[in-house]
Order: C-alpha cells, then sequence, then structure tokens
C-alpha cells in the first residue's frame, strides 16, 4: 500500500480528504504510483503530468523521505520507507508565487 | 420570472452574479474553483443551465468544468486537448520557430442548438471541438494546418484563438480571431479556412497588410445580420460587411482605438460598445477615466459613456473577453475590469452601476437572459 500525499487543489478536484492510499501493482516507482493515482482518479490525467508525453509538469514537484525525487528517472524504484507505507510520496505545487 | 445569470471568470475563481430583470439587486455566488484562472464561464443557447468552465492554473495545467444546473454544482469533463498529427511550429516572439504546445483554453463558446456541442479556443492557437459535453475534444486541424501556420506569431498574452462567432442559420459557417495572427473563416464546419484579413493594417509587422499577422483582440456580430463584423485591433476598430472578406475602420473620434473588448446591442445591429485603452503599453483609460464609447451608427460616430463609471483616477483595463450584452428588452451591458469590478448598465450604457467591486481581476464576462 503507497500512500500519495496530493496539493490542496488536487484533493478538491478528486474530492478527497487526506492521503490517497493506493494498490500498486509491482514494484514502486513514480511511474506505476501516478499510473495508479490516475486510474483510481482520472481527473488527475494531465493536472500532474503531462497527458500524452506524461513528462512532469514543470511546476509539480516530487518529494519523499526528506529528499527531491521530482529529477529521478520514472521507473527507479521508490524507497522502501515509500514502498511499504511508512512514508508517503508527496506531490508538491512548486513555490512559484501566484 | 426573467433574470440575469453573468458569468465571471477571474485570475482566482469563477462568480455568478444574478438578478431579476430590473438589474438592481444582485445575488453573489462565488468563488467557483476558488485559486484557478477561470478564462472563461460560458452557457448553452440551448439549454440555459448547461454551464462550461474553463479551469487552468501554472501549476496543474487545464480542467474543464461543465454544470447542469446553472453553476450550483460542477462536474469535471475531458482536458486532453491534443494537436493532430504533428503539430509543427509556429514562431516566437522573436522570429524563430517554435513548436505548438496546448497551454490553456481562452473561449468556450456553445453550439447555438446542441448543448452538447461545444468549441475551445486555445493556446497556442487552435479551434477544438466537442460533441459530447466536453468528455472528448478534437481538434479542428484545417485551421493550424493553413499554409500560414508556421508564420502565425503570438501577441503578448500569448498565441491565443480567443474568438469564435457562429453564424445563427450556417452551422458551416463560423469565424474565429487569433491573436496575433487575426481572422479565420470557414465555410464547410471547419475543415478549410481561409485568412479574412483584408483591409487590416497593422504597424509592428513587416508587411502592414499581410494576410496572417494581425493582432486582432475581439470580435462581434449581430445575430440578425451576421455579415457585419466588428472588430477591435490592437490598434484600429474595424467593420466587415461581407463576412470577413473585406475591414474598413471605423475607429472615427475615439479618443483612442486601442482596447481589448467589442460588443453589439441585443436589439440594435448598428450599436456597438469598445472600451478605449491609453495605448499597447498603458492599459488604462485615457487621463485616469473609465468610459465606454458607443457608437449607434455602426462606426466612426461615437459618444462616451461615463454615468456611474470612475472619472478620476482609475488604471484599471477591460481585457477581451470581458464585456457583455443581455437581451432583455432594454439592453443590459456587462464589463468586468482587472481592478475586480463588475459594472452593468441597465439603460444600453446611458448609466452604470458596479455589481461588485473588489473581486480578483476579472478575465471574462458573459450573461444569460433567462426566462
Amino acid at each position: 500500500m503507497i500512500r500519495v500525499r496530493l496539493p490542496v487543489h488536487l484533493r478538491t478536484l478528486a474530492r478527497v480528504d487526506g492521503e490517497v492510499r493506493l494498490d500498486v501493482d509491482g514494484r514502486a516507482t513514480q511511474r506505476s504510483v501516478l499510473d495508479a493515482l490516475e486510474a483510481r482518479y482520472p481527473v488527475l490525467r494531465g493536472t500532474i503530468r503531462d497527458q500524452g508525453t506524461h513528462q512532469r509538469r514543470a511546476f509539480v514537484r516530487f518529494f519523499a523521505c526528506e529528499e527531491d525525487l521530482s529529477h529521478e528517472p520514472p521507473d527507479d524504484p521508490l524507497p522502501d520507507a515509500v514502498a511499504s507505507g511508512a512514508e508517503p510520496f508527496l506531490i508538491v505545487g512548486a513555490m512559484a508565487g501566484g | 420570472m426573467t433574470g440575469v445569470r453573468v458569468l465571471v471568470g477571474t485570475r482566482k475563481g469563477a462568480f455568478i452574479l444574478t438578478s431579476d430583470g430590473r438589474r438592481e439587486d444582485w445575488a453573489v455566488s462565488g468563488p467557483h474553483f476558488g485559486g484557478w484562472e477561470i478564462y472563461h464561464v460560458s452557457g448553452s443557447p440551448a439549454a440555459p443551465d448547461r454551464l462550461y468552465a474553463s479551469q487552468s492554473g501554472g501549476w496543474f495545467g487545464q480542467v474543464i468544468q461543465r454544470s447542469d444546473d446553472g453553476g450550483a454544482t460542477w462536474d469535471t469533463v475531458g482536458n486532453e486537448f491534443a494537436y493532430e498529427g504533428d503539430p509543427g511550429t509556429h514562431q516566437w516572439f522573436d522570429g524563430t520557430p517554435r513548436p505548438w504546445e496546448f497551454k490553456r483554453v481562452w473561449h468556450l463558446e456553445p453550439s447555438l442548438t446542441d448543448p452538447d456541442t461545444v468549441y475551445a479556443g486555445v493556446e497556442d492557437a487552435s479551434l477544438f471541438r466537442s460533441v459530447d459535453g466536453g468528455q472528448s475534444w478534437h481538434e479542428l486541424a484545417g485551421l493550424r494546418g493553413h499554409s500560414s501556420g508556421p508564420l502565425w506569431q503570438p501577441g503578448a498574452g500569448g498565441m491565443c484563438l480567443h474568438t469564435v462567432v457562429q453564424h445563427p442559420s450556417d452551422p458551416g459557417r463560423i469565424v474565429v480571431a487569433i491573436s496575433a495572427a487575426g481572422v479565420f473563416r470557414t465555410d464547410d464546419g471547419g475543415k478549410a479556412w481561409q485568412p479574412a484579413n483584408r483591409g487590416l493594417q497593422s504597424e509592428g509587422i513587416p508587411d502592414p497588410d499581410a494576410e496572417v499577422g494581425h493582432c486582432v483582440h475581439k470580435l462581434a456580430s449581430h445575430p440578425s445580420r451576421p455579415d457585419v463584423l466588428f472588430m477591435q485591433k490592437h490598434w484600429d476598430v474595424m467593420r466587415s460587411d461581407d463576412g470577413g472578406g473585406t475591414w474598413r475602420e471605423i475607429s472615427g473620434d475615439l479618443p483612442t482605438d486601442f482596447g481589448f473588448p467589442i460588443d453589439v446591442h441585443a436589439h440594435e445591429p448598428d450599436t456597438v460598445y469598445v472600451v478605449p485603452i491609453t495605448s499597447d503599453s498603458e492599459h488604462y483609460p485615457p487621463d485616469g477615466q473609465l468610459r465606454v464609447y458607443r457608437s449607434r451608427a455602426g462606426g466612426d460616430e461615437w459618444e462616451p459613456l461615463s454615468k456611474g463609471l470612475p472619472q478620476s483616477h482609475c488604471y484599471v483595463n477591460v481585457l477581451r473577453d470581458a464585456m457583455a450584452v443581455d437581451t432583455l428588452d432594454s439592453c443590459g451591458v456587462y464589463f468586468g475590469t482587472t481592478g475586480g469590478q463588475v459594472y452593468v448598465s441597465a439603460d444600453a450604457g446611458d448609466s452604470w452601476a458596479p455589481i461588485v467591486r473588489d473581486l480578483p481581476a476579472v478575465l471574462s464576462v458573459e450573461v444569460q437572459t433567462l426566462p
């Protein structure tokens, strides 16, 4: 079970409170977690990564275990603490004013 | 009871303003989608409680919302706007080639007859259509695929398709406007498009009367006379009497012919409204006096309308999609400002009053006249 913490605007869009808990088939990676997240909440398609290229949107960051994973390859395994559910995978809107 | 519903898009959410036919007392609902940029909210002429909203932002991209109860509740619909084929390149501000890239939906234009059909004008400039209530979107790729497409370039606000004018009786005829490519027209429902910019003169491009490259800010037309189109260009207010075939200038005695919105009285096809703005860099009214100008002669002769509007120290702008008219017997005129005010005139512009004063910067104003 993977815990995912969404930024407030995406929680509003997905109509969820608090963390999202996902079962991910196979190895937990950025791609597999985001695939599972978008399958559960189709409204989030296009809001975190481009629908066509699956590139992370420029003002979205991925954090976990006090590390910035935004630039890690999407198929690299996530930290064990994320894969085990001990720590959440954080999807964050960049601090960019507005 | 007859009433009006004003749909306001702002930098930080949508607001819905409702009133009865007197248009004196208003109820304000919102913000809807707080924190997001709402470029446009529009209602279906065929089913007024069907609304569409373009919700976007720098962080999380584009979302389209739909309501079937006049804005009381909303549901997300499709948000995939994929250009057809290899999108190629257009020109960047400096004239270098730039890959086409979807950025946001500027304008949603529901069909005049079918609530499930809606057009989306987007940045980078293209026209999409949905025939399933916004669930899926398909590009009318003949527009962007016009041979001039690689020459199109953005205006200061981005390379946006911001205006969609549907012919009231011939669904095959659509006129669109793109900043800064110009006007394009189709007669076959969107397969083939032709530029419709003859007569436009624009400084700032190498050939002032080029076939494309004009920074058209907004078009307006009266449904009883669809071949007559009015245009607010970057500079110049223009008119066409042949569906965009040729244009002539009607700026006449305006204090400045720079501006963004333009609209036509609901019952008088030759009564036109603009909001003159000082210049392309000074985006505020001349002399700090907010004035709508009205022509009752289809252009050339204009009168200032200032009663009820701030006449000193006013330095707001009125953006291209932020003016609308209702169809009540005494035509109501509405506009919103970058200062967050939405003004109404229930007497065709003779006098004005603010509906709200302190919204986020207003991006768009539409009005529905309700039975």
